[in-house]
């Protein structure tokens, strides 16, 4: 089989947010880029798969040279090579454009995605690629049994699960679940090492258009101070939820 | 040249997001002079949407389409939009609503917006405010296409009557037979309880509970406002919860009209996932605990003192007010 794994590179989660340029761009200085925790849920199922039925492991980012040490950690975890679409990805659409350009050059039989990404969150780009690829298509997928071509799938809905059944090729946009939290992988010495000789090619990216652009960022407003309640006096905090937050 | 919205239904009932994405299509319709038109799939109850601005309805009816199919569900709603010339659609954010928005998106070559919280800030060019970042900033996105999709995020805009003259039609549509090839075999719903995604109000409790034999006067709690109970990360990672109850930046966001949190510190990671919510109450020992700089109302006290309390009075204040 024949897995393709796509790596978003994000602020890790405690990182601060901040502009500059006019509040126009990201400000990256000072902030840990990690990989997005939904890809590597389904990093870590790709090699438990690899493991299971045997498998060849891709790992793709569209993105500047400054997301190779990302693609790295990738391969130090287990995924075999990387490609990197030199492009910046400012839009959905057009990522899911220079994915979808991968994905049918190397005849991949399943595309694991994460379901959104931290910083853009967008939750745009699986979907996108499913469309553009006319694969099937999971999305909050929880579970994933593959047996040769058939695959049942379990999802997340609003209040439970469903099971899905369905078959490759297969795009899936993945949470925990896929995984445990407990089963990650941390990349040992010897994955690094082996990581640095393993092949990691630089495609440039095809013609696409962004449909969308950021005209600017903003960061939410200085929320005014808490409103403290004793507690020995419910009743006020009962008055102020009810009268002048009303929200009971 | 509508804008069009798909309407979800639950059990042949359209829910509360798509009345809010409804009632947020009509004001954007008004700007650009123009109707809204919503598409269906096997809903019985169609009256509702007249109710919130929809002035056509496009009835799907087909039994291959009676469970959620995302890639033959936006379908049809390309060929809805196709049918109607409309080059704007609004869809919900709800789990349904984020797995066929991208979809349909592709299938329109459109470009797409999600997490929108307000109208559009122009029509022309068309620039949307979205949330970005984990909900710690916003960006202001234009579309540039010409065909757009926009997902509305969960309660940014809430509900607005706005009655019509509905009119009511049945839409004929083809099925890519490649569509059908995923099909629904289960579904484990848990029935009876408000779901985070559904509820108004999120009741949530973290470590501070100290095990889960105390959470009765959570459930309780949540009970007597009718609302969906919640925890921190490490509450369902040691099993005192269940996982679809962990929200935050990795778990289930939440977007409620009040969020009480007891016994949870308030870190970066459970905020992120909680910032959409609009009031927010925390309940904690600790006057120093993060969560105060980020909560509208508090009480530094005991959760176990606290919470029942609260319960008494609510049960009376309910009472009262009923
Ligand atoms: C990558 C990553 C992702 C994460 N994602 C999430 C996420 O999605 N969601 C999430 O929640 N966490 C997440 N976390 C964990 C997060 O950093 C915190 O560790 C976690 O939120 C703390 O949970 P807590 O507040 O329940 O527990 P604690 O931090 O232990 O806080 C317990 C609180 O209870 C208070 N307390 C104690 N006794 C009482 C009492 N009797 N009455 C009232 N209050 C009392 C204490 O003062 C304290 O503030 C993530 C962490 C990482 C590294
Ligand atoms: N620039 C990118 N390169 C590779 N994969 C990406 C990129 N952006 C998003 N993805 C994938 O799409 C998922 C959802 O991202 P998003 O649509 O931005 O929320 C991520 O978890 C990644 O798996």
């Amino acid at each position: 089989m024949n897995i393709l794994v796509c790596i978003s590179h994000v602020p890790d989660t405690t990182s601060k947010i901040n502009f500059t340029n006019g509040d126009t761009e990201f400000d990256t200085s000072g902030v840990q880029f990690v990989i997005n925790p939904n890809d590597e849920f389904g990093l870590t199922k790709a090699m438990f798969l690899k493991e299971q039925n045997g498998a060849t492991v891709t790992v793709v980012n569209v993105g500047g040279a400054d997301a190779e040490p990302t693609l790295r950690k990738a391969l130090a975890i287990g995924a075999d090579s990387a490609i990197r679409v030199n492009a910046e990805a400012k839009d959905g659409f057009f990522v899911a454009k220079q994915l979808s350009e991968v994905v049918k050059n190397g005849n991949y039989d399943l595309v694991i995605a994460g379901k959104e990404s931290l910083d853009y969150n967008g939750g745009m780009v699986p979907g996108m690629l499913a469309g553009f690829t006319d694969y099937n298509f999971i999305n909050a997928c929880t579970s994933l049994e593959i047996d040769g071509n058939n695959v049942v799938a379990v999802r997340e809905i609003d209040g439970g699960n469903e099971t899905i059944s369905t078959s490759l090729p297969l795009i899936v946009g993945g949470q925990k679940g896929l995984v445990q939290e407990s089963e990650l992988r941390i990349p040992n010495m010897r994955g690094i090492m082996m990581a640095r000789k393993k092949p990691l090619q630089v495609v440039e990216a095809s013609n696409a258009d962004y449909q969308t652009n950021v005209i600017s960022f903003e960061k939410p407003a200085e929320k005014s101070a808490v409103k403290l309640v004793s507690p020995d006096n419910i009743d006020e905090l009962i008055n102020l939820l009810h009268n002048e937050a009303k929200v009971i | 040249m509508s804008v069009l919205i798909f309407a979800e239904s639950n059990n042949g009932k359209f829910n509360k997001a798509t009345l809010e994405v409804a009632s947020y299509a009509k004001e954007i319709a008004n700007t650009l002079g123009t109707t809204v038109t919503a598409v269906a799939i096997n809903a019985s109850e169609t009256d509702e949407l007249g109710q919130y601005g929809v002035d056509k309805l496009l009835t799907v009816t087909n039994s291959a389409l009676e469970n959620f199919n995302a890639r033959a569900y936006a379908n049809v709603v390309k060929q809805a939009a196709e049918k109607e010339n409309a080059t704007l659609v609004v869809m919900t954010s709800t789990t349904n609503g984020k797995y066929l928005s991208p979809l349909v998106a592709s299938n329109l070559n459109a470009g797409y917006a999600s997490n929108v919280i307000a109208l559009p800030v122009s029509t022309s060019p068309f620039k949307v405010k979205r949330t970005a970042f984990s909900n710690k900033a916003f960006s202001i996105t234009e579309i540039s296409s010409d065909n757009k999709v926009i997902a509305l995020a969960k309660n940014a805009f809430g509900l607005k009557e706005n009655a019509t003259s509905i009119t009511q039609e049945n839409f004929d549509i083809t099925i890519n037979d490649a569509h059908l090839a995923t099909t629904v075999t289960a579904v484990d719903k848990t029935t009876g309880k408000v779901t985070i995604a559904d509820a108004d109000i999120v009741v949530s409790a973290g470590r501070g509970l100290k095990g889960p034999e105390n959470w009765g006067m959570i459930e309780e709690l949540a009970e007597v406002l009718g609302a969906a109970t919640a925890c921190s990360k490490p509450v369902s990672d040691l099993g005192w919860r269940p996982h679809n109850e962990h929200v935050g930046q990795t778990g289930k966001p939440v977007a409620s009209n009040l969020y009480i949190a007891i016994g949870i510190s308030g870190a970066i990671q459970h905020l992120a996932g909680i910032n959409a919510s609009k009031v927010k109450v925390v309940i904690n020992t600790d006057p120093e605990a993060p969560f105060f700089k980020a909560a509208d109302y508090g009480i530094v006290g005991d959760a176990f003192e606290v919470v029942p309390t609260l319960i008494e009075k609510l049960k009376a204040f309910k009472a009262q007010n009923a």
